[in-house]
This record gives C-alpha cells, structure tokens and sequence, in this order.
C-alpha cells in the first residue's frame, strides 16, 4: 500500500531517480485489480520512446523479480525493447529475458535476431553478453542457433568472448545432451587456448559435459600446469580439482613402496627430497642414487603439477588453498605433504572480513567449518602433519558449537603419548562450559583417548569417576556411557566404580545412561555378587515408568542375574518378565517372550536353554572407539560429498593410483629430436620435453587479437617451426617465462627489448632453417616463437606499460658496466674489496648486497687457505657442435665470490673454435627456481676464432642443488643452459678446533646425523687419498684430529651457513663409518653419498 | 555450479532471490528454517543442508544469511568463499551490507549479481572491474545521470578483464597521488585459570588504500620478514618475488583492498600487550557473586595502550549484573548477557 504514492508520482512522468521507490515493490500486497492495473502503467512507460521512462520501468520490474514476484505478463512489453539502444534498458531487459524465456518460449524468439545481430557486433562486451543471454534462455528450439553461436564465438578473437563461449558449453547441454559430441569439440579446441581467461571457464565447462574424457586433458596437461598460478582464483579451484583425479589416473602412487622406504628411512628420504630439489628431469639422478632396487621415481609431470599449486597454498581465497591442500593430499609423497598443514591452520582463523570493521572482525565460521572437517579427517590418516600445530585447534570460548566439537575431533585424534597430558589438560577445562553439547562431547573424547592410549586409560577413568559426582545431570549420563566402553576393556580391577556406579541408578535419570549401568551390573554381575540382585529388585519396582531403551536392559540385567544367581532372583525375573510380556512396545514384549524361553528350563525345549549362559554371558569384544571420520577420505577431500559424507550428484569418484603408469608420452606435445651430445646436455633435453608445450596447436591465442603488427610474428612463429626439433629447446623457453611468478616484471623487460629482438629475429629464422639438425639450435627460433607471444600479450596490455618500460629497468643493460670492474677483480685473485662491488641485479637489491660486501673480507680469507683442492674437473655447458662453434666449459673454482659470499663462484671457460668472431657474450634473462640467483660476468666483446676466455660468475644456489638455468646470448644466438651443482660444492670450509668440532657435533644429533658404513678399497687406506677425496668431494676443511683413524672435516653451507660436519671413522681393515652433521639434512644425506662413492670407487 | 541465491533476514522474510540457472522454488529455503530452528544460534546453522535434490550453502553476516543453492557436486569452500566475495562486493559498492540498503539499491544489487555469475560460475570478481562495468551509486552520479540520460552501466568491456593485472582498472588519475597502509594484528589467546598464557597467536593484515596514478609498480620491504610466518598475498603480489627476497612487489588495484595477511603462530612466542587477571567468588547463602577482572598493561615497549574495551560473556544463569569499572564506561545486555 505504501507503494501507492511512489505510483502515482511515476505515472506522471516523472523518472525521479529516488533509489528508495525501486526497492518498493509495486506490487507488494497489492490486490489483484490494482496489481493489474499497474503493470498496465508499466507496459505504457516501456511502450514510450524515452529512454528515461523505459528504464524506470526496467528498474521497478527488476525489483519486482528480485522480490520473488511474478512479472511474467509483462514478457511482450519487455521484449519489444530488446533493442533498445540505451545500455542499461537493455541489460535489464536481459535480465528479464532470462527469467522468463522458459515460461515464454514463443515470444521470446522474437527477441533472437537481436543476439543475432549481437554477435556480430565489433564491441567484444557486446558480442560477449549477446552470447551470454541468448544461451542462457533455455529454449529448445534454438539449440541449433546456440550452437552455431558457440563455436563461432570460440574462435573469436576476444579471450573475453571465448570466455564466454565456454560458459554457454555447460548451458546448451544442460538444455541438450544430445550435442555432447559437437561440444566436446569445442572443449577440445577450448582447451588448447593459452589465455589465462579461458582456461578456468572451460576447465568448467569440461568437468560438467565430460568429466570421464580424461584423454582431452594430456595435450594441454602442461600448459594448465603452467597456466594455473595466474588463472583468476575461481578457475584455479576447477582446475586444480581436475588435475587432481587427472594425477589419480595417470601417475604411480608416490607411496607405492612405502614399506620399502621405511626399512631404509634414510634413503627413502634422500629419495624423495632428491627429486624435489631437482624437480623435472632427476629420473637418473634418482636412478642412480637407489640402484639397489627397482625405486620408485616420480613422473616429472607430477612433479610439475606439485611445484606449480605449492605457491598457491598462499592464496587469498580459501577456497584455492583447500584446493591445493586436498591435491597434496591426494598426490604428494609422504614427505611433502605436511607443507599444507600450514596453510590450513591459517584458514582456521582468517578471511578476509569486512575492512571497514577491522577491529570487531566477525569470525567467519563457515569457513572453519568446513575446513576443520577435512583437518579431521587428513589428521587420522597424517596425524604427524598437524601435531605442531596443536595449540591452533584449541577451542575458544567464543567458538560456535559446531566449530567445538569439530576442533574436539581433531584433538582427539592428534593426541599420543606425549602430548596427551596437555590436552587432557585442556579437556579438563572444557568440562566447565557452559555449552553442554559441548561438555558430552569433551566427555566422548576422553573416552576416546583413553581406548587409544593405554597409559593414560587409568587417569582418564579417574577422571571420568570423579565427573560422576558433578551436579549437572548430563555430565553425568555421558561419564558414565563412556565409562562402561572403558570398563568394558579391563573390568576386573573395577568392582569398586561399578558399585559406584550402581549407587547412581537412584539419580541419574538419563535413559542412557541408567541402561548402561544396568548392562554393565549384569555384564560383571559376579563382581558386584551383592548388589546387583538389589539393583534389579529396584529397577523392577519402576519398570513401568522406564524408557524403552531401559526396559530392555532390565530384562538383560534379570536374565544374566537368574543364570548366575537364580536362588535369590527367580521371583524377581519372572516378575520382571511378566510386566514385560505386556508392554507396550512389540520390542520389549519379544524380547521378554524371547529370554523366557532361553532361561526358564520347559518341558519340551531345554535344548537352547542348557546353553544360555553361554548366550548371555559370553566374553563380548571391547567396543572400539574411532573417529566418525575415519573412512572418510576415500571421497576426494574438500569436496561437498566429503563434507556430506554421503555422494552428492554429479560426484566423480576419485580413481585408484593406476598399477603401471599409462604412457607418459601422451602430454608430449611434439616428439623432440634427440641428438648425440654430452651426458649433461642430454639431461638438460630430458627434461625438455616435459615442458614443451603446445605452441604448434595454438588455435586462437591472443596473436590473433593483437594488433597487425603481430602478423609478422606469427608468420615468423610458423616458419620457425617448420624446421624440425626446434620444439624441445622453444619449450624450455617457454617453460622459463611460467615459471617466472606472475612474470610481469620479466615482460616488462621483454617489452623493452622486443624492438631489439624484432630486428634480430628475422636473421635468425632464416638461420634455423638453414640447419634443422642439430639439437640445440632450435633455441633462437624459440625465442621468436614465444616472443611472439610475449609480444600479444604485451600488445594486449598496451594501453598501460608504457609506464612500465620506463619503470622497470632491465637487469641485463644495467649490469654489464657494472660487472666490468668486479670480473678484473676475480682475474687478479686479489683479495676482493668492498667498493667495486656495484648493484648487481635488480635496483632495489643493491643496498642489500653491498652490506654483504661489508663481511665479505673475513669469511673469504680463511678458507682459500683450508681447502687444498681448487677447482674440480671441467664439466660441459654448451658442446662446440650445439653451439655453432662456441664451446663452453665450467668449473668450479672454490673460490669465494666477490661479490657475494653466499654465492658460488664458477669459472666459465669459452673458446672459439668457429672460424668467425662471437660478439658480445653475455648472460641474458635468468629465469631461475626459487631463492636462486645469479651474478652474470660482464659482457665479453668479442672472441676472435681459436681463441678462449675465462669468466667468473656467481650463483647463490640457496643451499639446494637445483640447477640454474640460465642464456648464454652472443650477438646472434642464445644458447639455454643450466648448470647443477654437486652438492660438496654448496659449502665452504670452516676452520675450527677438535673441541669446537666435537661440541658443534654433540648439539647436531638425532635428526640432524647422518651414518653410513662402507668398507674402503685398498686404494684409499692412507691419510692422503682419504683426504684428497674427501675434500675433491666436498668443498670442507679438515679439522686437526688426535686420533690416526679418524677424519673430520668442517663446513659451512655457502647461503645459510649452517654447519656441515663430517666424520669418517676408518678401521685398518677397512671398514669405516662416515657420519654427518648437518642442520640441513638434505644436504646432508646428499653429502653421504657423494662421499660415499668417491671413498669407495 | 551455484543455481540461486536467497537473502534472508533475521527475521526469516527472503527479501532478494537471484537465480542464474533455471529457477529454484523459494520453497528450498524451508529446509534452511527447519535448520535454522534447530540451532538455538544464528552461527550454530550448519554451513551446508542436505535436501532431496539440491544442497543449501549459508553465510551468515551483517545479519543476513546468504544461502546458494547448488544442485551438484562443488567444493563447499568454493561457494562460501563466494558469498562472502559477494558480501564484500556489496559493502564495497554501498559502504554497508545491510538489508535497508541492499531493499534500497536493489537494481544495483541485481546487475552487480548478473556480472558476478554466468551460468553459476564467477565471471567477475574484482571489485575494480565490476565497478568499470556497474557504477556505483552516488549522489552526483545520480543527479547527473537523470540530467544527462547517460547510466550506470558500462558500455565498454573493462580493460583490466583483458589484461594481465586484471585487478587494476586503467587510465586511473589522481592529482593527489597517496597511499595509505594500515597494519592491524590481532592476538588471540588463551589465557588459564592462574592468569598464564597457554596459546596465543597474532593474525595480521595489511590493508591498503591506494590512490595513484597509472600502473604503479610498488615494492614493500619488511623490517625482519621472518617473524611473519605464514602469509597470504592478494593476487597482485608477485610471489617469486617474496620467496627469493622477502619483499612485496605488486601493482595495486585502485582504492581499498587488502594487500596481505599473515599468521604469527602460537610457537612464536607472543607477547601480549595486556595481563588480564581475574577472580569469581560466590556469597554463600545468596544468588550473589562478585566477578572482578583486572586488564593491565604489560610489555609495551614504551608504548600506550588505547581504547581497551573488555567484552564478557556471561552464562545464560545470570540474570543482571552491577558494573563498577574502575575506568571508562561500562553496558550490559540482559538479553545476550554481554557485558561491556
């Protein structure tokens, strides 16, 4: 009624844009006539040519449909304005559309020819909504004009539009399952789409036509691997869960021989953080360092899946990071997972809360809840994960109900037996709540820790006992059932709680609980001889006022007391029989008929009764105790089924780990063409492949959307490719540029330099095609291939960076003048000072590293004269045949690096064997793993033929033997290379004193220790080869030992600088023990074997 | 993905339905005050209901719960995390999320709620984004808009959608160009009987306000960043760069968002700026008992303590309380039997 002045105003034309009158219904309690009546003024106003009154109509129908209100007669009235040219009339006009067309079809086929029209329209939002409302009208008869639509729109040039497209894939099947076929592919070509816009919706749209098409997924299994870290949140919780049943079908089980690896624990876990220290390509690494067995290593396709969702455990939305923790969950070795438990613990107590009331933060329980029952069930399974974390899931006063007793479930199932004194601590206080589901759940618990842990099952009873005197009746029920289950485990020592017990029956007025006392009297009925004949004479005294559920452990109790003592409870069992034959309940009257038979002997039966003690009083199993959410994670974790437990629709079953891993070649995108060359490269061209990527199946990528000038590229992008074997180096490139973070600053950069390369490009596709042999040579065409893609996208950002290329210098210009001053440095071996050392890398490092030059003079000087192996052999980084004539070698030279002493300095040796001059070498833009960096050399301007050079680098490896990959760039070419350190080469000796060695020893124990015992050949029995060995293995100082038999060595990891100590015990006959102490285990076990095998080869 | 989403007040009135698939009866939510009734609390409603053919997923905040309707299997944190995205939305877009305002902007509200889902699945998220697509509501806007006949709505695709900082609407100018950073840390502890702390951990965030020109990129660098010792980023903060540095290099969405949150775990130890301590003794022989809680500063480094506010939530058996603070002000609700 109150709407009825804001009517009358409208109807006089007046658009008055008081919000307010929207929100009023016009329609609200109006009765019918007048509700008629004014949709009538509603249908003039949109019948009316001005904008105005057409939206003011537009608006208050809106507002009506969003109340819940039928408006479905204004449907002609509305469609008419379809095309209406003001925007917002239009959108609401869709809106409507969109509620109504079911209920309309007819009519609303007036309105197609507009989306028609839509979508060809050069505005992209246009063309995008047009697609979007003409497929969400779900009208059967123009499924074929949907689909006609859709896979237009998914080869528009707009990421925006294609977006859409796979939107509107789910929606035509939902209307249609018959087009399944033609819209798998469009998923298919979908798929391939490199945008990161792209990937999430039809992910999407996959996991609702086709989820069982696991097949689609390999081709583009890298990319989206890839992809992932800069898909918007939404997308990256649909593809994560995807990938993961994906991992499920197509990867071993990384816990396969898991009982193999715990004979051997050490080794197990040398094992597996191996391989992920070195990630992709550590198959033979792995292989050799297990050769023993047959062991298991990783696919590196699932190690890439691992690394890439890691970063996002520190996502915003929560969503992603139980996303990414149920895929740890699922997927990861044993070792790793405990990484999520972190990530998990912070959802437990953050959201992103209103920021307009930072300090009163709501707590947003729905969150925890739902992440608490997936912590529940990951902590039966991993208790160890959350162990640490224990004191997070203490429960808070302010917590809701819910939230309690999820929080309780975990704690009980972390407790053991060394924190079960602290959290019984903790129980204790929760019994004083005020909540009282709350305190019979804390009581539930209880009982629970004390079944699994047998030391403290005789505190917890005490416990319990001393509850039974608590005033609130229900603590005492819930004490007393969960003190049965526990009697019931060790009844004999207990006749004294059941006598106490007994005494309750004439209080406790809990159904519940007085059936379990009862049960328990008559269970232990010749423990308590006395009592039990008078607990039973009163039960049956009010037997008529009883439950049923205590009904029926009163004719148990009467039928356990005449089998064992008939003489002085005959009368009262029959008694107690007879009431029961006419009760109320059919239960309790068959189950009184039923017991008379067995007890009471009778003529004609007698065969059952002789055994009815045996019945009644036969030993009975002691009731387990266990978690609700024990079997549980067979559904995948996180998702609504898990929460439900029960399958919900549309649930894909997580599949089994496969026996033998299917093909791996199938994510292959292109086959690479191998080449005879060094070990090492070979190695690097394993790993190749793994990130190749699909830039042959590109289908429309953002090129196409980019302006003309992005022609050129693709042209020169499909002529490079014509050549053969390019593929595997152009991924590497590609690889890079992901693995890169969000890798904004890098395109920047490359943004920067595009003109440059532009020109150089040219030159050098016509070069690759020249020479499709050799392995390596691919590496140019590659850059132009991905720099067109870089390109795109820049060009797609085009309207903002320009303030970016200024912004961001480029590490690789500003470097060389630096890097002038601290290479002659090096050449000289002159004793490094601070001021040469000039900003190395990116600007704001700077300070940072010249305050590391600052205690550079003291860690450098001691070591050059401890250690008395420089250098070890040359190893290959580009073979002269890969690189057209330039052969580079490195080695390690043990010396400390100028510029940064946590770096490792590396010598890298370059000849020339072609028979031109190499121009301007230098490093270009590293693209390294996390916590790697490099120091590149200055720029060598030139290397006439025949003739080499030398050139120092410095790489902080971050105590991790992952390998650094980096270019080599001549004027021409660049040339992916990467180098690997040996783990001895991580660390610089220390000198120390036998006592500072054996007290930095004795506080490196347990974990930290590591022993192997090998027997030395005879070759290596005197003090000097063992030594020599030693420290050819191991960049470590000998430390003076008084004893002839034993060698120590010391020192310390170059980036953190924790001790590595290392001790080898020789008998004379050859046996000897090594041992390591080391913070840093990995390096540690890596270290082991390492020294292992030189001592023994 | 998400079907419907229902409104509903304290009072149980559906006030607003969205639907982005076929529609769904409002008659669902009857399953959800079936629930709700059970609960003796609005926070005790179970997050996810159960019903014959769909599942209900509820927020609950400002008062009103927020329940989606889904019809199949989905991450349950997947549609929470919406809803609160969407409660976030609306306070963005009207500074409160209250169901006054959203009565009063409700075509805003239905074209924010269009934009944010197609089919069910987000489309767009960013508040900058959608704010390019449908204005916000202001005073000028409107005025202008009923002068000029020029709307709410966007005609152009915002072009942070397209590009690779999707959060950050271009061509932003300011002639003051400021950034403003809040860091708000709160501890949560558990302090026992004896007045000791048994857990305590801080939960932070840093909250920005950034108004400046362009495509800033800004670098933040933290004094010790080891002491923080979890952390989640909004998307713009680039990662690879906080694990090889330790510092926080982004480019900023305009206006207000959070930048960063972090957790100081309960293994650190915490120091709590406060000591709180306190005493119940009961008067034998009367309903009477006296409850005394001294909070003190402690620790402070040099630093006052301000606007100390003591919330107590006393059991349901109280009846009334006398409040005699010895500083400051003091209130208390019968009803929730909250003390101030």
């Amino acid at each position: 009624m109150s709407a009825a002045p804001a009517y009358s105003d409208d109807k006089g034309g007046s658009a008055g844009p008081g919000e307010p009158e929207y929100g009023h219904d016009p329609a609200s309690g109006g009765i019918f006539s007048s509700d008629y009546k004014r949709h009538d003024d509603l249908k003039e106003m949109l019948d009316t040519n001005k904008d105005s009154l057409k939206l003011e109509a537009m608006k208050r129908i809106v507002a009506m449909i969003a109340r819940g209100k039928n408006a479905s007669d204004l449907f002609p009235a509305v469609v008419k304005n379809v095309a209406c040219k003001n925007i917002e009339v239009k959108k609401l006009v869709y809106v409507y559309l969109v509620r109504y067309a079911e209920e309309q079809q007819d009519l609303a086929l007036l309105s197609i020819s507009t989306f028609q029209r839509g979508l060809k329209d050069p505005n992209q939002l246009i063309r995008a909504s047009a697609l979007r409302v003409l497929s969400s009208i779900r009208v059967p008869i123009i499924v074929p004009i949907m689909m006609l639509a859709i896979k237009e729109a998914a080869s528009d040039m707009s990421p925006y539009v294609r977006k859409t497209a796979a939107h509107a894939i789910p929606k035509l099947y939902s209307l249609d399952s018959d087009q399944k076929d033609q819209l798998i592919e469009v998923i298919e070509k979908l798929l391939a789409d490199k945008t990161t816009l792209v990937a999430g919706s039809v992910v999407m749209a996959f996991e609702e036509v086709c989820p069982e098409r696991i097949d689609l997924i390999h081709k583009n299994y890298r990319k989206l691997c890839n992809l992932l870290i800069d898909v918007e949140e939404w997308g990256q919780v649909v593809i994560i869960s995807m990938l993961t049943r994906y991992a499920r079908t197509q990867f071993l089980s990384p816990t396969q021989n898991e009982s193999l690896l715990e004979e051997n624990p050490e080794k197990a876990f040398y094992g597996s953080e191996e391989d992920e220290a070195k990630g992709p390509g550590s198959e033979e690494a792995t292989a050799t360092a297990l050769p023993a067995r047959k062991p298991y290593v990783m696919d590196p396709d699932h190690r890439l899946l691992l690394r890439n969702t890691k970063p996002l455990l520190q996502s915003r939305s929560a969503a992603v990071v139980m996303a990414v923790a149920q895929l740890y969950f699922h997927l990861a070795p044993k070792a790793e997972v405990g990484v999520i438990a972190k990530a998990l613990v912070r959802l437990l107590r953050s959201h992103s809360r209103g920021a307009q009331v930072p300090l009163t933060p709501p707590l947003h329980s729905e969150v925890q809840y739902v992440v608490l029952q997936n912590v529940a069930t990951m902590s039966i399974k991993r208790r160890g994960m959350f162990e640490p974390y224990l004191k997070s899931f203490y429960i808070r006063s302010t917590d809701p109900t819910q939230i309690k007793i999820l929080k309780l479930e975990v704690l009980t199932n972390l407790a053991n037996e060394t924190n079960i004194p602290t959290v019984l601590r903790e129980f204790q206080t929760y019994i004083r709540s005020m909540d009282k589901d709350f305190v019979a759940a804390t009581i539930q618990a209880i009982g629970r820790c004390a079944t699994n842990i047998g030391r403290v099952r005789d505190t917890c009873l005490n416990g319990l006992v001393q509850l039974l005197s608590n005033r609130d009746e229900l603590v005492v029920a819930e004490s007393v059932v969960v003190i049965k289950k526990l009697l019931q485990m060790q009844p004999a020592q207990h006749g004294e709680i059941i006598k106490h017990l007994a005494k309750l029956t004439d209080n406790i007025q809990v159904p519940m609980a007085r059936a379990s006392i009862l049960w328990l009297i008559g269970e232990y009925c010749e423990h308590v001889p006395r009592i039990a004949p008078d607990v039973l004479r009163k039960m049956a005294k009010s037997f008529t006022a009883e439950e049923d559920i205590v009904k029926l452990q009163v004719i148990n109790l009467a039928a356990k007391l005449y089998l064992t003592n008939s003489k002085q409870t005959k009368l009262l069992t029959q008694y107690v029989l007879s009431l029961a034959k006419y009760d109320q309940n059919y239960d309790i009257r068959d189950r009184a008929r039923f017991t008379r038979q067995l007890i009471v002997p009778s003529e004609q039966g007698g065969a059952l009764s002789r055994h009815a003690k045996k019945l009644f009083l036969a030993p009975k199993p002691a009731p387990v105790l266990e978690s609700s959410f024990k079997d549980r994670d067979h559904f995948q974790l996180g998702s609504l089924s898990h929460l439900l437990n029960a399958k919900a629709t549309g649930y894909q079953e997580l599949p089994d780990w496969p026996e033998e891993a299917p093909d791996p070649s199938v994510r292959n995108v292109e086959v690479p063409e191998w080449t005879k060359c060094s070990n090492r490269e070979k190695r690097k061209e394993k790993e190749k492949p793994f990130y190749s990527d699909s830039e042959g199946e590109s289908g429309p990528t953002e090129s196409a959307d980019s302006d003309p000038g992005s022609e050129s590229e693709s042209d020169s992008k499909s002529s490079s490719e014509s050549g053969s074997g390019e593929s595997s180096s152009e991924s590497d490139n590609e690889d890079q540029e992901e693995d890169e973070e969000k890798g904004r600053s890098s395109e920047s950069e490359q943004s920067e330099e595009e003109g440059k390369k532009k020109m150089k490009k040219r030159k050098k596709v016509s070069e690759g095609q020249g020479e499709g042999s050799s392995s390596d040579e691919g590496s140019d065409s590659s850059s132009s291939s991905s720099e067109s893609e870089m390109t795109s996208e820049t060009e797609e950002e085009q309207v903002e960076p320009a303030s970016w290329r200024k912004r961001t210098p480029p590490s690789s210009k500003s470097a060389p003048a630096a890097k002038e001053i601290s290479l002659l440095d090096l050449e000289d071996f002159t004793p490094p000072s601070v001021q040469p050392v000039s900003p190395p890398m990116v600007v704001s490092t700077s300070l940072a590293t010249d305050l590391e030059g600052l205690t550079l003079t003291d860690s450098s000087l001691v070591p050059s004269l401890l250690s008395p192996v420089l250098g070890v052999g040359r190893q290959e980084l580009l073979h002269r045949v890969a690189g057209e004539g330039l052969a580079v070698d490195y080695t390690f030279s043990r010396q400390p690096f100028s510029g940064d002493p946590h770096m490792v300095s590396v010598h890298i040796h370059f000849s020339n064997s072609s028979d031109t001059p190499i121009k301007g070498l230098h490093v270009g833009t590293p693209k390294l793993p996390a916590g790697i960096s490099i120091q590149e050399f200055p720029e060598i301007e030139s290397l006439a033929p025949g003739e080499s050079a030398t050139a120092i680098m410095g790489i902080n490896f971050c105590d991790s033997t992952q390998a650094a990959n980096f270019q080599l760039c001549t004027q021409t070419r660049q040339f992916y290379v990467s180098i690997q350190p040996p783990v001895g080469e991580l660390m610089a000796p220390v000198f120390m004193s036998e006592n500072e060695f054996k007290k930095e020893q004795g506080k490196l124990t347990g974990m930290n220790e590591i022993t192997e015992k090998l027997t030395l050949p005879d070759t290596c029995r005197s003090d000097h080869v063992v030594v020599q060995k030693v420290t050819a293995t191991a960049n470590l100082g000998r430390v003076p030992c008084g004893t002839s038999d034993e060698y120590r060595f010391a020192g310390r990891t170059l980036t953190s600088g924790s001790l590595v100590l290392l001790t080898l015990d020789a008998q004379p006959t050859g046996a000897a023990q090594l041992t390591v102490n080391s913070e840093k285990m990995v390096i540690g076990t890596m270290l082991v074997k390492d020294v292992v095998q030189a001592l023994t080869q | 993905m998400i079907h419907s989403l229902f409104l509903i007040n304290s009072s149980g009135d559906i006030f607003l339905e969205k639907h982005w698939k076929s529609v769904v009866s409002r008659s669902v939510c009857d399953y959800f005050f079936e629930a709700q009734e059970r609960a003796t609390e609005a926070e005790n409603v179970p997050p996810v209901i159960p019903t014959p053919h769909h599942y209900l997923l509820s927020v609950y905040r400002h008062k009103i719960f927020f329940v989606a309707v889904v019809q199949t299997e989905v991450p349950p944190l997947f549609v929470i995390e919406f809803l609160h995205r969407v409660v976030d939305t609306f306070q963005d877009y009207f500074g409160v999320c209250s169901e006054p305002v959203i009565k009063d902007n409700v075509v805003v509200v239905y074209e924010v709620l269009e934009e944010m889902l197609d089919n069910g699945f987000p489309l767009a998220t960013e508040s900058n984004i959608l704010k390019e697509l449908i204005k916000p509501p202001t005073i000028l806007r409107t005025v202008v808009n009923t002068i000029t006949g020029s709307t709410n709505v966007g005609d152009q695709l915002p072009t942070g959608q397209l590009s690779v900082v999707p959060w950050r609407r271009t061509g932003v100018k300011y002639t003051n160009n400021e950034a403003y950073f809040d860091v708000i840390e709160e501890i949560d502890a558990i302090i026992d009987k004896s007045g000791s702390t048994i857990t305590a951990e801080i939960q932070g965030v840093i909250d920005a306000c950034v108004k400046l020109t362009g495509m800033p990129d800004l670098t933040l660098s933290f004094m010790n960043p080891r002491l923080l010792d979890d952390v989640s980023f909004h998307p713009c903060v680039r990662f690879k760069r906080w694990e090889s540095e330790r510092i926080l290099s982004f480019i900023p969405p305009d206006g207000n968002f959070r930048l960063l949150s972090y957790h100081v775990s309960a293994q650190n130890l915490v120091a709590i700026p406060v000591y709180v301590k306190h005493s119940i003794s009961f008067r034998d022989s009367s309903s009477l008992g006296r409850f005394e809680i001294t909070v003190g500063p402690k620790q402070t480094m040099g630093k006052t303590i301000e606007g100390v506010t003591v919330t107590s939530q006393m059991p349901k058996g109280v009846l009334n309380m006398s409040l005699t603070p010895s500083q400051g002000t003091h209130t208390f609700d019968p009803v929730t039997k909250v003390g101030d």
